[in-house]
């Protein structure tokens, strides 16, 4: 028998052969078992937890139009109830069942199983980039943490027009590109799929990741605040070692463009601050217009449109894949 | 004291949807000592579910809006239940609430002028609720917990708290909890808790609630002797998911109405104009051309009749598919698809575009969905002072669905997340201004605190006894079945009877598994909320021999105007001794009529000026 695999996004994620206990659990690698029928399902799940663990297998009824979460529903209700998973909403509103479905980081909410190849068996494992605390669910708390760093909202004064009218003024096509990025439901996949923290652990602690890119974004690009994050997101945050590679992109579940509509104009206002010589000449030959998030709160309510072509990365790291 | 972690603070607040956040934004504000403890991670909570906005008469986009209008509205939406009070400082003070959040970041949608815009929804007379697309409650919950954050809020996340602690003067004095990641046990003493747990939804199966849902509130504060009001109103949403089964009962935002959408019979029927109901039929449009008129200018017809409160059309599907018009998976068609162009309904509503795509396969921009009712909120919950959200036991505060009154016997839709907002706010300052008041300090009782954890490990230790999940289903299947959107006595009384029988076998379940992060055992921790707040379900719906509101009795079809007037108040004998489910003090809840608060000369004018 082989050791059990401890880590759950060991290169060989094949089932181990111990034997679950319950009843209709049947363990060990699909095939070296009596075949499931063809209506079966076989969900290969990790459990354990900061220690180690190992996949196991269970096999269930297959029923229409089911998503990834309902079947685990099922393995907690009849073959686990101790099988531990975050979940909320159910409706990809809330981001908490994110995992790692077939090795790709998704909701199980919003992952049908009819969007998986049919008759295999569906592989679970949890989010690489945080520490496993059981099963399915991982520590998060990172991302809190880097959360209570980022300079909060701060808004300029009312005009007095808008002190007549009881609230800010403001344009919808102004309002719409802060808005993209408070879609964001926090489900942590692209923190979790972001090289620079999956891969380093050692980076954890001078980079904020995707999501707080994008809430950093949304913030300089929102229409009332005049509070200044560029440094800290260069000299704190680690913006400069994002290579765009889109990674985070190609995750969202809402779909937020967070490289080209986040990270890449962040990285542009950056270099700005920092008067950067070459992204300078890169600007006067595309002639684009840069304003501090303080000069475009002067000229409220409507602030400068950020560019979003791609810059030179500021780190000078190459910019490598991206689609 | 058993040896388990120790909290102290001046505000307990237990829940971190709005109305948690909220409190806690404005105790933090006040510099009291405050912590929040929430069930599951911060900014998961069932705010962030909500969809089409939140109302607040601003006059935005009709300028006629006032407070008055929301109140009368909110009143007449409630079949009169409310308490007159808390409905007229929430329409009062919800455009404040509003205009706050966008102090705090938050990013409304914007009329032409560059205000916040605001949308249509049922029972609401003018366009009213400001809104994100289809995400508002996102939007709420996350400006506020930004909000909390920078303010430097104490967040206990993934904690379960079991039990409220009374002093030896029966003064609420803190709660016994426990971590969900590691099962480790923890105390807090506090001069002032808040309970801002929400709602009651996972004893239904088809409900679009989640599973933090499980009336943890409402039962601790039935614990602790506090009275519950009204809990026979139940809200079902009319237009939950129906297909596929796995999906059936998430919500489907009634701003798909608001935005021109209309439900269909088989026959492809507009059938809503059969069920027009005489309260409403001074302001209902009887005629689709009259009907279609409204959306673009309110003064050229009357409503739609899909925008009725949401009982009534509710109501109206049940039938439908009763009388065999319903859909292929028994539902009702709503279709926005032959109403609008594709561009406007992706941007109108882009979450529901992407729920149907993703999870029915339905593209609504070109086929109509399926949708029927589905257990959705209560309006009955803890007996509150309007003014300061104190409970009937002092030191106790609740705030948002948990608490009882503001919508009386059925909620407009858009009321949810002002409710949230107004009282979230006067809990924290009732909180605060009691904890100021209380002198000495505050002590747990160390047997009290044993107890509780003894009761709560108890389904570890035990062998060979049942599954809890088992339980949990037939507890959802008795109470769809016998406690659903149509009710009737001799159904009830057998709901009572099976709650009886689910109780004894959640006393001896067992659960597999260690202490952490284990959701069976969690599941066995909740049952106990669960079985008491369906308890208190059953009993109201069996004393309110009326139909009004989110309650409907078969063998009593129509209002009674002497039931009208009264609050179906119910709390159990001893409080104290209701340590542990099963014991016969949780069983004996006291149920009694009590008359509504009388409203002012001057407001119950408003109902008797012409529309």
């Amino acid at each position: 028998m082989e050791e059990p695999t401890t880590d759950p996004h060991a290169e060989e994620t094949a089932p181990s052969e111990e034997t679950a206990e319950a009843t209709n659990v049947v363990a060990g690698v699909p095939g070296s078992v009596p075949a499931p029928s063809t209506e079966d399902v076989t969900m290969v799940i990790w459990r354990g937890d900061e220690h180690g663990g190992e996949f196991a297998t269970y096999h269930l009824p297959a029923q229409e139009g089911e998503v990834v979460l309902d079947v685990v529903h099922r393995v907690q209700a009849t073959h686990a109830p101790d099988l531990a998973c975050r979940w909320n909403c159910k409706a990809g509103k809330c981001g908490s069942c994110s995992a790692e479905i077939n090795g790709k980081p998704s909701l199980m909410c919003m992952t049908r199983m009819d969007s998986l190849p049919p008759g295999e068996p569906v592989t679970i494992a949890p989010m690489k980039t945080f520490p496993v605390i059981r099963d399915l669910v991982t520590d998060v708390s990172y991302n809190y943490e880097v959360a209570k760093r980022i300079p909060p909202f701060e808004p300029r004064p009312k005009t007095a027009d808008e002190e007549a009218a009881g609230g800010y003024r403001m344009a919808q096509i102004d309002v719409e590109r802060s808005q993209e990025f408070r879609k964001c439901i926090e489900c942590f996949l692209c923190q979790d799929v972001c090289h620079v923290i999956r891969d380093h652990e050692e980076n954890k602690t001078a980079f904020a990741g995707p999501r707080f890119f994008a809430r950093s974004a949304e913030l300089e690009m929102h229409p009332l605040d005049v509070n200044d994050r560029r440094e800290l997101l260069r000299e704190q945050q680690g913006l400069g070692k994002c290579n765009i590679t889109k990674c985070c992109t190609e995750v969202c579940p809402e779909h937020i463009k967070i490289t080209d509509n986040a990270i890449i104009p962040l990285k542009e206002r950056v270099v700005d601050a920092s008067y950067d010589p070459i992204a300078w000449l890169g600007r006067k030959i595309l002639n684009r217009s840069k304003r501090t998030a303080r000069e475009a709160a002067a000229s409220a309510p409507s602030k400068g449109p950020a560019a979003i072509q791609p810059s030179e990365p500021v780190s000078g790291v190459p910019v490598a894949g991206g689609d | 004291m058993p040896d388990i972690e120790t909290h102290d603070f001046d505000i307990l607040i237990i829940g971190a949807g709005g109305a948690g956040l909220r409190a806690a934004i404005e105790a933090q504000a006040k510099g009291m000592r405050t912590a929040l403890v929430c069930k599951s991670l911060l900014g998961k909570a069932h705010t962030v579910m909500a969809e089409g906005g939140v109302a607040a008469a601003m006059g935005n986009v009709y300028s006629e809006d006032n407070w008055k209008v929301h109140f009368r509205d909110t009143m007449r939406g409630g079949k009169m239940l409310n308490n007159w009070r808390m409905a007229q400082l929430h329409a009062q003070e919800s455009p404040d609430r509003v205009r706050e959040l966008e102090e705090w970041g938050a990013l409304f949608d914007r009329t032409k002028d560059g205000l916040i815009l605001q949308r249509d929804f049922g029972g609401h007379r003018y366009a009213r609720l400001a809104h994100v697309g289809d995400r508002t409650g996102l939007e709420i919950i996350r400006t506020l917990q930004q909000k909390a954050v920078a303010d430097g809020l104490k967040v206990f996340m993934e904690v379960k708290v079991l039990r409220l602690l009374r002093d030896a003067d029966g003064v609420v004095s803190g709660a016994v909890a426990y971590r969900r990641p590691t099962g480790e046990f923890l105390s807090f003493s506090a001069k002032a808790v808040v309970l801002a747990t929400g709602g009651v939804g996972k004893s239904w199966m088809y409900t679009s609630n989640s599973w933090e849902s499980t009336g943890d509130g409402h039962a601790m504060a039935l614990w602790a002797g506090a009275d519950l009001i009204d809990m026979e109103c139940v809200q079902f949403h009319p237009t939950g998911m129906v297909w596929p089964l796995s999906v059936r009962g998430i919500l489907v935002t009634e701003g798909v109405r608001g935005d021109g959408g209309v439900l269909r019979n088989s026959d492809g029927k507009r059938f809503m104009f059969g069920y027009i109901p005489p309260m409403f039929a001074a302001e209902t449009a009887d005629s689709e051309e009259e009907a279609d008129k409204w959306y673009d200018d309110h003064t050229a017809g009357r409503r739609p009749p899909e925008l009725l409160p949401r009982d009534e059309v509710a109501r109206s599907i049940n039938s439908e598919v009763k009388a065999g018009r319903g859909s292929p998976h028994g539902g009702v068609f709503l279709d926005i698809a032959s109403r609008r162009t594709p561009e406007d309904i992706r941007r109108r509503l882009p979450s529901m575009y992407h729920q149907f795509k993703e999870l029915a396969g339905v593209d609504i921009t070109a086929e109509p969905m399926e949708v029927g009712p589905t257990c959705h909120y209560i309006m009955g919950g803890v007996r509150v002072d309007a003014d300061s959200t104190a409970a009937t036991v002092p030191g106790l505060f609740a705030a948002g669905e948990v608490a009882g009154g503001m919508h009386g016997s059925n909620r407009l839709g858009g009321n949810s997340l002002s409710d949230l907002l107004v009282f979230g706010r006067r809990a924290g300052e009732g909180a605060v201004a009691f904890a100021e008041g209380r002198t000495g300090s505050v002590s747990l009782d160390e047997a009290e605190v044993a107890a509780i954890i003894d009761a709560a490990v108890a389904p570890l230790q035990r062998e060979g006894g049942e599954n809890p999940y088992a339980v949990h289903q037939d507890l959802q299947r008795t109470m769809q079945s016998l406690v659903g959107i149509i009710r009737t006595g001799s159904e009830l009384e057998e709901a009572l009877g099976a709650i009886e029988e689910l109780e004894e076998r959640a006393s001896a379940v067992s659960v597999g598994g260690g202490i952490a992060y284990n959701p069976g055992w969690n599941m066995a921790t909740d049952l106990p909320s669960m079985l008491t707040v369906s308890r208190a379900v059953a009993q109201g719906a069996i004393n309110r021999k009326e139909s009004r509101g989110g309650h409907t009795r078969d063998d009593f079809p129509t209002p009674d105007a002497e039931m009208g007037k009264v609050n179906f108040v119910q709390r159990i004998e001893q409080p104290d001794a209701a340590g542990v489910l099963g014991t016969p003090s949780v069983r004996t809840i006291g149920v009694g009529p009590e008359p509504l608060p009388v409203m002012p000369d001057e407001l119950a004018a408003l109902f008797e000026e012409a529309h």
